[in-house]
């Protein structure tokens, strides 16, 4: 086989294609023994022997390379029924040859596998499927690859581990040392399904964007983005594997049967309140303490290190809305007026690209009350452009939106996420 | 545990009582012992107040959703199904016994005809009752509503589905990827339909409920030329963050519309679910 392999040529590949659909044809259901030949004719008396072989109707020859001179190689298929014969003329006439391809079947057996394989691991980011929704394995071989391709745009940091030992990946995207920062993060809630496909494809769209697009490329000079797209590995693998609608961590409860803890309630602003629950086995438990996640602490960790992140957006699904703090309590926020009046500008931008309606407001008064989320922790930190994000859509599909909707819910989000990223740019402080 | 959470559910087809605790919990058998049940969200501001409500804000656009579920009710098919567009104005006052009563404005769309459909125009009063346990009452008014005409099409569904050797039977609707087939969207419709009864029902102005996916349909024998569906179907209630899942046995035909004749919550073992499709 592996002499075979030196001769073989992706034009031969088309052909082998061709004459198995060609030979399928005439009957032959498998090319199971089946042989090809590559003859060398030392002379012209040899040629015409071979010429004289190819006219033996009955041994069903095929030659891929007609004997013409004896300069050039003589390639020739030769089913199983009539190798034997073949053997024995080229022998008796001294006419040498060497096996190019021991077993066609093979041969069709490993093309079958490689084109299997192309079909469900993409070798770019280029091939990858934006349209679709991905496993674990397949997001985190994505990031791998956009890495690889965008090396001096690109890196990879593991912020942590989840509870069951999975890493905690963040995309960085910068082009200098010690600049401010800017987070987003999908898939906090795994059966948000929407939210981490569109965090792979605004991971797409910033290397692409970045030297074409005038706005995001001055952003990029100036701030780096951090990009955490599995933000609950964990519970993203249970939708997969066991329960499409899960939400939480999948932390045990000591003292309960019941796991998980909504990673959405486990921050430390406003942490115990009424917008959360002390019930382990419900969707709102908001843990043991702040912070006992091992997903949340990551984040936690990582911001406090930095120390200089200036906008920080966690993205959710479903109900389409653009959300500023607080969700702990009604008292409005210092910068409710600024961050309003950008909300309503993010909100415009989005709407422009496919008419979809948002609301916007507080966490408290437009949704519900909520305790110990994200962006209060955050906005607390001193992070004034601190958003929640709730995709698509309004209830229909809800958890479940179709692929088609990922790329038209990722593109309107992006000019939402440029228009805070640009205010934010614009009004440093 | 695994066991013991089979036999309760297969002693829970047995019960048809009606509604469950209303705080949703999973069965003891399924939860740590010494549990408490979980709070109720607190219910701030545009709450305590009467008034003027901001129309983009939780509490108007609660109200609207338990109006739009009679409206659905009422007029609800396999080929027309209501859906909140827009809340215009509201104002909710304080009434007799601790209830509340909201009026409101808003515009709904209909599913069924795509984007391309009319936005309709409705008003309607919701009375959220101070007792617990009370489901809200509603006082609806749309315009224009037989200018959505499905009729046809419901017929057509009709005649198909009412030959006795029909048998459908489906799960999982949407799949876990978003697709619903076309032979299935109707019965997509005609479910949350018959869930908006429940919905209806189960409202307070601490909930927002939306039907999450159909779990299963399966066609019962026709009775007095009625299409007969038993659902399972899977509530998401937005405040709480709930998935709750509910069968029901409802009855349909293009005169009577949607009726629903028994309805059975049923527990959700957090820990031991069904894998999705």
């Amino acid at each position: 086989m592996i002499l075979a392999r030196k001769f073989y040529s992706s034009k031969m590949k088309g052909l082998l294609v061709l004459t198995a659909l060609f030979v399928a044809v005439f009957g032959k259901k498998t090319f199971e023994g089946d042989q090809v030949l590559r003859i060398t004719a030392k002379n012209e008396a040899q040629i015409f022997l071979l010429k004289e072989l190819s006219e033996q109707e009955h041994l069903g020859l095929d030659f891929w390379r007609e004997p013409v001179h004896e300069s050039l190689p003589v390639d020739v298929y030769v089913p199983f029924h009539s190798l034997q014969a073949v053997r024995v003329f080229l022998r008796y006439n001294q006419i040498q040859y060497n096996v190019m391809i021991m077993d066609v079947q093979d041969l069709l057996d490993d093309e079958e596998r490689e084109m299997v394989k192309y079909r469900t691991i993409p070798r770019s980011t280029d091939d990858f499927v934006y349209t679709a929704y991905h496993d674990l394995n397949s997001i985190y071989s994505f990031m791998d690859m956009l890495v690889a391709e965008n090396s001096n745009l690109v890196s990879k940091i593991v912020i942590g581990q989840s509870y069951e030992n999975r890493p905690l990946n963040v995309l960085k995207f910068s082009t200098g040392a010690n600049r401010p920062g800017i987070w987003f993060d999908t898939g906090i809630h795994s059966r948000e399904w929407v939210t981490q496909a569109s965090g792979i494809w605004f991971a797409k769209k910033i290397v692409t964007d970045y030297g074409r697009d005038p706005v995001l490329t001055d952003i990029l000079n100036n701030y780096d983005i951090f990009l955490e797209i599995v933000t609950n590995p964990d519970g993203f693998a249970y939708t997969h594997s066991r329960d499409r609608m899960w939400r939480k961590t999948r932390k045990p409860n000591s003292g309960s049967s019941c796991v998980g803890v909504d990673p959405n309630r486990n921050w430390d602003a406003g942490f115990g309140g009424g917008g959360s629950s002390s019930n382990p086995c419900t969707e709102t438990y908001r843990g043991p303490s702040a912070h006992s996640e091992p997903e949340v602490k990551a984040i936690v960790d990582f911001v406090k290190s930095h120390g200089k992140l200036k906008a920080f957006v966690s993205i959710h699904s479903y109900s389409q809305m653009l959300l500023y703090p607080y969700g702990y309590t009604s008292t409005p926020a210092k910068d409710k007026a600024e961050l309003h009046e950008l909300a309503r500008k993010a909100v415009s931008e989005l709407q422009s690209l496919h008419n979809t309606a948002y609301t916007y407001g507080s966490v408290i008064t437009t949704i519900y009350q909520a305790d110990g989320i994200t962006v209060d922790w955050t906005y607390e930190q001193g992070i004034k452009y601190s958003y929640t994000f709730e995709l698509r859509d309004t209830g229909r599909y809800g958890f479940l939106l179709p692929a088609d909707q990922i790329i038209p819910t990722a593109e309107e989000t992006w000019l939402a996420l440029m228009a805070i990223m640009e205010h934010t740019k614009n009004n440093p402080y | 545990m695994k066991v013991f959470c089979s036999l309760w559910l297969l002693l829970s087809l047995v019960k048809l009582s009606p509604a469950p605790p209303a705080s949703q919990d999973p069965p003891f058998a399924c939860r740590g012992a010494g549990d408490p049940a979980p709070p109720q969200p607190e219910t701030p501001e545009d709450m305590a107040s009467s008034g003027d409500l901001e129309p983009t804000h939780y509490p108007a656009r609660r109200a609207a959703t338990v109006a739009l579920h009679q409206l659905n009710t009422r007029h609800g098919s396999p080929h027309r199904l209501f859906a909140l567009q827009e809340v215009h104005k509201a104002s909710a006052e304080d009434v007799a016994a601790g209830g509340r009563k909201y009026s409101l404005d808003f515009s709904v769309t209909d599913w069924a005809s795509g984007s391309a459909g009319p936005a309709l125009r409705c008003s309607a009063e919701v009375m959220f009752p101070g007792t617990e346990r009370s489901s809200p009452d509603v006082q609806l008014r749309c315009e224009a509503l037989q200018q959505i005409n499905s009729t046809a099409q419901d017929h057509a569904f009709y005649q198909k589905y009412i030959a006795p050797e029909s048998a459908v039977s489906a799960q999982h609707i949407p799949d876990s990827y978003g697709n619903v087939s076309e032979e299935m969207q109707p019965f997509w419709r005609l479910a949350r339909v018959a869930a908006s009864f429940i919905m209806l029902r189960e409202s307070s102005e601490n909930t927002e409920f939306n039907m999450a996916q159909v779990a299963s349909v399966t066609q019962q024998e026709s009775s007095e030329k009625q299409l007969m569906l038993e659902f399972v179907v899977l509530l998401h209630d937005l405040p709480s963050q709930e998935i709750v899942q509910w069968k029901l046995l409802a009855s349909w035909s293009p005169d009577r519309g949607v009726r629903v004749l028994q309805t059975e919550w049923q527990p959700r073992c957090p820990h031991d679910t069904k894998p999705p499709n």
